[in-house]
């Protein structure tokens, strides 16, 4: 069953086309990722779904609601994790998450049961007592979500949920994900994170300024860019230039790249049969020690599709890795 | 029933979490304060305390409300907690019933302050209770639903106390509390007629000291009609600028 469907969403500040006519419709019970790069759209659109902003044009249908119209009914089953932890800093961790039941209309007796619950849940039952406001980063970010599945929503919105904390939170919040996936909640996220989205979502779609640029399931995304075959070699040495014309010469529909200094790359518009290549390396001296088929990863396509380089995706991994 | 379980616990969450914190309620204790000792020291001879009684009390429940607004929404708005409040399946209208209730209790509440300080020197025996009552309730309602329409229009917690100065003294100076109105230059008096705290301060000096410039009828209807005219107005601002 759809349980959102959005027709020709837009969304103009000034003359800034900052959501430019989105299509897309969401299964019930799935993942559905929404990547791009800082200023995409993404939070745009998120804030249009959940009532926050108004759209300038376009359809949101929400559980059979029409989420620009009505709203509140649509609101009642929906779960918002805003891009920023947005607790009440003066409160503690368990008055927080009672008062966002309280928001939803949960009798006392009720509120305390869940909130105890989820804090039990999150591993945060320790820091109960603490006000919100001193709690680390990664504490924050997973109060902010408990607080969004008080009321058992049956879609949850995520806006960026494990931007700027540390790998093992990260973890913690995608398994708590594919949790509420296996409950039947349906799961919405934004991320510039390429490798989360894939190892996440059943569902992405590509946004660039404003735009879906491509929309898939991860295999159908590979699939698009899959046209060329590659196999990476590790070699003892790295091959000679005289062997390298020579061996152009006689596979003519094999490209070859040296990969830095053991390493080479075969690339073909087909498979690429193995025992000729090492028969003829052996020939010429040079030991194969692993021949291992490459696929390209979903940054790669990524990158082929949007033309946007991964770097500039998600800039701060790329740092921290040098 | 869900409506009034939010109503209530976003009611109380301000309450515990601003209103009964010292140093806000100290706001509506110590202009009031201030402005009675300045006038002991000014004149000590013709000092009197009932005469003071009606603006003093107009000044805390002007001071505590509008202050305690700036607060509760501009601070809340600028964290992005508020954002909880438009997220919830509630009426805006209940929400901002709930976001003003508070402010308007402790407008009430700061009113009695200085009553209570005056009970110590003076004898309040004449004094018509419920009309005191009618007219602080009145005046808290209308001077939160003008910071209200304030907190709507600026981003920061400190712009929001400044344009609120720029309504709170001009009001307090026109609406005849200090200067009788009919002794203000003609050009400023259509002004202080469309303040609603000319009407309020009337309905107080009634009920403290008797007489007064209007019928406690016409204070009462103009003060309804322009708590609903403020309202209506202040909602329709937050939906115009808070859902973008
Ligand atoms: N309230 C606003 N007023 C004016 N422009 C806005 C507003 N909100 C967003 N924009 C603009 O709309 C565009 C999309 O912004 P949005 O926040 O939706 O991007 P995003 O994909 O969430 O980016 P990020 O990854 O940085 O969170 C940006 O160019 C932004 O400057
Ligand atoms: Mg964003």
């Amino acid at each position: 069953m759809t349980i959102v469907e959005v027709n020709d969403l837009s969304k103009k500040y000034g003359e800034l086309m900052a959501v430019n006519g989105l299509s897309f419709s969401i299964e019930e019970g799935e993942i559905f990722g929404f990547l791009g790069p800082n200023g995409a759209g993404k939070t745009s659109t998120i804030n249009m779904l959940t009532g926050l902003s108004r759209p300038t044009s376009g359809q949101i249908m929400i559980a059979g609601f029409d989420a620009v119209k009505e709203v509140k009914r649509a609101q009642r089953i929906m779960g918002v994790v805003a891009d920023e932890s947005n607790l009440y800093g003066e409160m503690n961790g368990f008055d927080n998450l009672c008062f966002c039941a309280a928001l939803y209309g949960m009798r006392k007796a009720e509120r305390e049961q869940r909130a105890g619950q989820l804090l039990a849940e999150f591993q945060l039952t320790g820091a109960q007592d603490r006000p919100f406001r001193a709690y680390s980063k990664g504490m924050r970010r997973k109060l902010t979500i408990a607080a969004a599945l008080i009321h058992q929503p049956k879609i949850l919105f995520l806006d960026e949920p494990t931007t700027g904390i540390d790998v093992a939170s990260a973890r913690q919040i995608r398994k708590m994900i594919k949790d509420l996936k296996k409950q039947g909640t349906t799961v919405f996220i934004t991320t510039h994170y390429i490798e989360e989205a894939e190892r996440i979502c059943d569902r992405i779609a590509f946004l660039v300024d404003g735009k879906i640029v491509r929309i898939g399931t991860v295999a159908e995304l590979m699939a698009d860019t899959e046209s060329e075959h590659q196999l990476e070699l590790t070699l003892d040495r790295s091959i000679p230039q005289l062997v390298e014309t020579e061996f152009k010469q006689h596979f003519p529909s094999l490209r070859l790249e040296n990969r830095g200094e053991n390493a080479s790359l075969l690339a073909a518009p087909h498979r690429i049969a193995l025992s000729p290549i090492l028969r003829y390396l052996e020939e010429k001296g040079i030991a194969v020690y692993e021949a291992r088929e490459v696929r390209p990863s979903l940054e790669e396509v990524f990158v082929k599709i949007t033309g946007i380089e991964a770097t500039k995706l998600n800039p701060e991994k790329e740092g921290g890795k040098q | 029933m869900k409506t009034w379980i939010a109503f209530w616990n976003i009611l109380k969450k301000d309450m515990r979490n601003y209103y009964l914190k010292p140093p806000n309620i100290s706001w509506g204790i110590i202009f009031p304060l201030a402005w009675t000792l300045m006038q002991l020291i000014r004149a000590p001879q013709s000092f009197e305390i009932n005469q003071l009684l009606p603006g003093l009390m107009a000044m805390s429940i002007l001071f505590g409300s509008t202050s305690m607004l700036a607060v509760t929404i501009t601070f809340e708005r600028r964290g992005r907690s508020f954002d909880r409040l438009l997220l919830a399946p509630i009426s805006l209208t209940t929400m901002v019933l709930a976001k003003t209730c508070g402010a308007i209790l402790f407008g009430v509440f700061n009113a009695f302050i200085p009553v209570l300080f005056a009970a110590f020197f003076i004898d309040l025996a004449g004094t018509n209770w419920l009309l005191l009552s009618f007219g602080v309730l009145m005046i808290a309602v209308t001077s939160t639903l003008l910071s209200l329409v304030i907190a709507v229009s600026v981003r920061e917690v400190f712009e929001a106390q400044t344009f609120s100065n720029f309504f709170r003294f001009p009001m307090l100076f026109l609406c005849g509390l200090f200067f009788p109105v009919s002794k203000l230059p003609l050009f400023l008096r259509p002004l202080a007629y469309c303040l609603p705290l000319t009407y309020g301060a009337d309905l107080l000096k009634r009920a403290l000291m008797g007489g007064g410039m209007m019928s406690i009828g016409l204070n009462s209807v103009v003060l309804l009609a322009m708590a609903g005219l403020l309202f209506v107005f202040a909602e329709r601002c937050i939906r115009r600028k808070w859902i973008l």
